[in-house]
């Protein structure tokens, strides 16, 4: 074996001879959780990669790979990449007709499903894809009368693979040597918010220069445990738990379906985690709904102690004085609610716990940290194999991503956008040269599409996508998604849509939470009749003005935004709805269209009325149209001035 | 893709002839005959009240017959006691849960093996010897029962707490465990929403092809009947009024008459007057 470990084969072979007898992979099966080896692992992947060969598979070739994470699909993905072929994850939840699109720009001869559910969908395909020649599939359950001519079983093509092999035993070596650092190793599709979906060519010299750094920075070992739970066609998923395992030798962990997770968790008690921010919101809301049901005296701890973390759990964290009362409290609060708590969620053990993806609430990621979880945010996209910027330990600042990665450097264009060149920054978009050309410069540098700026600790803060990004009339930073952000984090305001651009000063529209503030409000005994009548009341702008006020509190501590502090804002009278167009299906608010539906509203707050009698029309669940009437209150909220800008505790 | 019908089913696994019941006065069931082949889908369907649970009862012993007789993989039988035909091959569900709510989705499916335990009482409190290697091997069974019909996430969760359609399908999982040739389904699918009917009925499409279990079940959702079925015998006021595949039997007269009913003339002017 040559001493260069620079493609994904060369690590796999390398675990196998140094530490063979060690996990590399787990999966839960009837109810147990059965363990391979590196040595395992290798001769399997040698079995199949024998196995596709002897079918015809070509290097540099495509191999599809759908279903949920498998350890043997990620054999497949790294028999591919023995073989000099490129993997290809699908989302596995996919229909037929989004898989078309992939089938149709790759070409594909070859594809390794999980079940039945997957083989449905390919032969459905196939008519109209006659290239497809041969699907492998792993669970054999209902697939026993289909027509033989494309289908083969797992076992059987690594059995062909082992014949093969007797046949040819040089050949696997051989194919591996042949592997080249530059070579493709993994195409991704990017979910693509703009336009149709692209294929990101990532080699090996991205993947594993990157995932080392990480590794590196984090001082990850082959200790760690990991579990491999999120879609294996997202770039998360690849690069936390497939190259790195494959890096550093740690072991990683298939859920048993995607329904076990949280049990899973538990049981692996990972070390080294990544997931979205809505995966931590909906395990802090099964906390919240369990506590709820629980005893009086639980509930009391709980409160108590959580406010001790609050208070001091984040500053231990980052190892900054505490007095030492409050570390025996928090001490005991350890013994009495955080382990336990951790221990429930699955994250007693974590190292190094992060997220990514979208912006995460403060309180949210507060929580975790004063829970001891070592939660840090990263910056990255599947262009740059993720790692862009990594919040480093002790240093932990809600709104910013952290300080750059190894060898990453980091450039603000004119136009505020962020620009990246790394050792991960991505080969080229597949078949796509023009979409290459607009998203990567011939100097090697990533256009990310975000805005954002470093504060001066020299941490990067993304406020907003760049193309939303505009400035006040006087030239002022303004940041829509950054404003709305901050004020959709308060439990009372569901939606925000914030104005600004070419304009004064910034406002805002506010859609208040209705449940949240309905309970508010009947507790309070305050009567409403309905969401829009709830909307107009006294108090709940009170309550609004509050949140407003926080915002321009927080805002005024950041000298480039501090002059886009919202300085008038309303209540709309009903809620934005993805049904009337006013956002998109993932909930999110299309600004524009906002704009020129309510366009006397938004002209209101920038005059100096104070209510608009308002009509508007709303598409009802049965389809027929019906108006609303109401009076929409406008406030001004007032500006915060500290003057000059404060560092954040 | 459906699976060639014919070829998989075999010979009359179960026969029912002639068989009557009545409770005091009531004539639950008059002269029914009917037959069940091995691997074969079959469903009874009737109107309320036409007797189709006492049928399934009498198939698994509860009710004993007041003439007829039963013969099930030729075996002829007057007497029956449930235990009798469990320990035959019939397992069944019932059409209201019959689980035990405060255990877990395992423990209750476990209990669906019982009789396929062979070490004693003893041995098995104690977790001794052949017992333990008995215990690892039917846990064994039942996982994969588990995993066949996707419960893996409740496996550890009081029967109690779970959703109407997920007890369904761990009731379906305990007769499963039983090892079957005759599964005697009441009314799987009744309660359920769209999307659990499909389910319920891939994983009885499945549970037939994968095991080769024969299945005998009462439904009254007509459509599932007829995508599920190989064979329909309908029974209206105890008695078989039609037999033979669903298209068969939809197009059968009486059957039509005893689920539509039947227009009379006058019935039509009525109709026609409400209209006007």
């Amino acid at each position: 074996m040559s001493g260069q470990l620079d493609t994904f084969p060369r690590l796999l072979l390398d675990h196998a001879a140094h530490r063979g007898t060690r996990p590399a992979m787990r999966e839960k099966d009837l109810g147990i959780w059965q363990t391979f080896s590196w040595q395992q692992v290798a001769n399997e992947v040698r079995a199949l990669a024998c196995g596709l060969a002897s079918l015809g598979f070509r290097r540099g070739e495509h191999l599809a790979i759908i279903g949920d994470n498998r350890p043997r699909l990620y054999w497949a993905m790294s028999a591919a990449q023995a073989l000099g072929g490129i993997p290809v994850p699908l989302y596995q939840d996919a229909v037929a007709e989004e898989m078309a699109f992939v089938l149709s720009e790759t070409d594909v001869r070859f594809a390794i499903v999980e079940d039945q559910e997957q083989v449905d969908k390919l032969l459905e395909l196939h008519a109209r894809f006659p290239a497809l020649k041969v699907i492998i599939y792993d669970d054999p359950r209902g697939l026993r009368n289909y027509p033989k001519e494309l289908l083969r079983h797992y076992d059987d093509v690594q059995e062909e693979g082992r014949a093969f092999e007797r046949a040819h035993p040089e050949f696997f070596a051989e194919a591996v040597s042949q592997g080249r650092a530059s070579d493709v190793a993994i195409m991704l599709y990017t979910s693509g918010t703009t336009g149709h979906a692209k294929g990101v060519m990532l080699t090996n010299d991205n993947l594993i220069r990157t995932g080392r750094g990480g590794i590196e920075r984090e001082h990850l070992t082959a200790d760690e445990e990991v579990l491999a739970y999120l879609p294996m066609a997202w770039v998360g998923d690849n690069l936390f738990s497939y190259t790195q395992g494959q890096i550093a030798g740690f072991c990683m962990s298939c859920p048993e379906s995607s329904d076990t997770v949280p049990t899973d968790m538990r049981e692996i008690g990972p070390t080294y985690f990544f997931a979205p921010p809505r995966v931590y919101e909906n395990l802090l809301t099964q906390v919240s709904i369990r506590m709820q049901d629980a005893g009086w005296l639980k509930r009391w701890l709980y409160a108590k102690f959580m406010d001790v973390a609050r208070r001091v759990g984040t500053k231990l964290l980052d190892r900054q004085p505490v007095s030492l009362l409050d570390r025996l409290l928090y001490a005991t609060g350890d013994v009495f609610i955080y382990a336990p708590l951790r221990n429930v969620l699955g994250l007693s053990r974590i190292r190094v716990a992060y997220t990514a993806g979208e912006a995460i609430g403060p309180d949210l990621f507060r929580f975790y940290r004063s829970l001891g979880v070592n939660l840090k945010q990263l910056y990255g996209s599947t262009e740059t194999s993720v790692f862009v910027c990594i919040q480093p330990d002790g240093q932990v600042k809600p709104d910013t991503v952290g300080t750059r990665a190894k060898d990453v450097e980091i450039r603000i264009s004119d136009r505020g956008e962020v620009l990246v060149r790394s050792p991960g920054v991505f080969h080229s978009y597949f078949k796509n040269p023009e979409a290459t050309r607009e998203a990567k410069t011939a100097e090697g540098w990533f256009q990310t599409g975000d805005a954002g700026y470093f504060d001066d600790d020299g941490h990067l803060k993304i406020i907003d996508r760049a193309q939303d990004v505009g400035q006040l009339a006087d030239g002022t930073l303004f940041a829509p998604k950054y404003l709305e952000n901050k004020l959709k984090f308060f439990p009372w305001i569901k939606e925000a849509v914030a104005f600004g651009d070419g304009r004064p000063y910034a406002t805002a529209f506010l859609n208040i939470d209705f449940q949240a503030v309905g309970n508010w409000a009947e507790r309070r005994g305050i009567a409403y009749s309905g969401y829009t009548d709830l909307s107009s009341r006294e108090e709940v702008h009170a309550l609004a003005l509050g949140c407003v006020e926080a915002v321009n509190r927080d805002l005024s501590r950041d000298a480039k935004l501090s002059g886009s502090q919202i300085r008038r804002f309303l209540l709309l009278h009903k809620e934005l709805d993805a049904d009337d167009g006013e956002l998109t299906r993932t909930r999110k608010v299309r600004r524009r269209f906002i704009a020129e539906r309510y366009a006397a509203l938004v002209d209101a707050l920038y005059s100096d009325c104070s209510s608009l009698s308002v009509e508007a029309k709303v598409k009802f669940e049965d389809g027929r149209m019906g108006t609303i009437r109401a009076d929409v209150k406008i406030r001004d909220a007032p500006v915060s001035n500290t003057g000059s800008p404060l560092r954040a505790a | 893709m459906a699976p060639a019908k014919p070829d998989r089913i075999g010979d009359i696994l179960l026969d029912v002839s002639g068989v009557s019941l009545a409770f005091g006065g009531v004539k639950a069931l008059h002269q029914v005959s009917f037959h069940v082949r091995e691997r074969e889908v079959c469903a009874i369907i009737g109107p309320n009240g036409a007797g189709k649970s006492s049928l399934l009862n009498i198939v698994n012993g509860v009710y004993q017959p007041n003439a007829g007789t039963i013969s099930f993989a030729g075996i002829q039988r007057r007497a029956m006691s449930p235990r009798k035909a469990a320990a035959s091959g019939i397992a069944r569900t019932f059409q209201n849960i019959a689980l035990f709510k405060g255990m877990s989705v395992l423990d209750n499916i476990m209990t669906g093996r019982d009789l396929k335990m062979h070490s004693s009482l003893l041995a098995q409190a104690l977790y001794w010897g052949p017992a333990q290697k008995e215990d690892t091997e039917q846990r064994r069974k039942v996982e994969a029962i588990i995993d066949f019909l996707q419960i893996e996430a409740i496996r550890k969760t009081p029967v109690g707490r779970l959703p109407y359609g997920l007890q369904k399908r761990v009731e379906l999982a305990r007769a499963l465990a039983a090892e079957p040739r005759l599964l005697l389904l009441d009314e799987p699918m009744a309660g359920m929403n769209v999307e659990e009917k499909q389910d319920m009925c891939r994983f009885i499409l499945d549970v037939n092809d994968e095991f080769g279990v024969t299945v005998l079940l009462i439904e009254h959702d007509m459509a599932v009947v007829m995508d599920l079925a190989d064979r329909v015998v309908v029974l209206d006021y105890g008695r078989k009024i039609a037999d033979g595949t669903p298209e068969e039997v939809r197009e059968n007269a009486e059957v039509i008459a005893a689920y539509l009913g039947v227009a009379t003339e006058a019935d039509r002017q009525a109709l026609s007057a409400e209209a006007n």
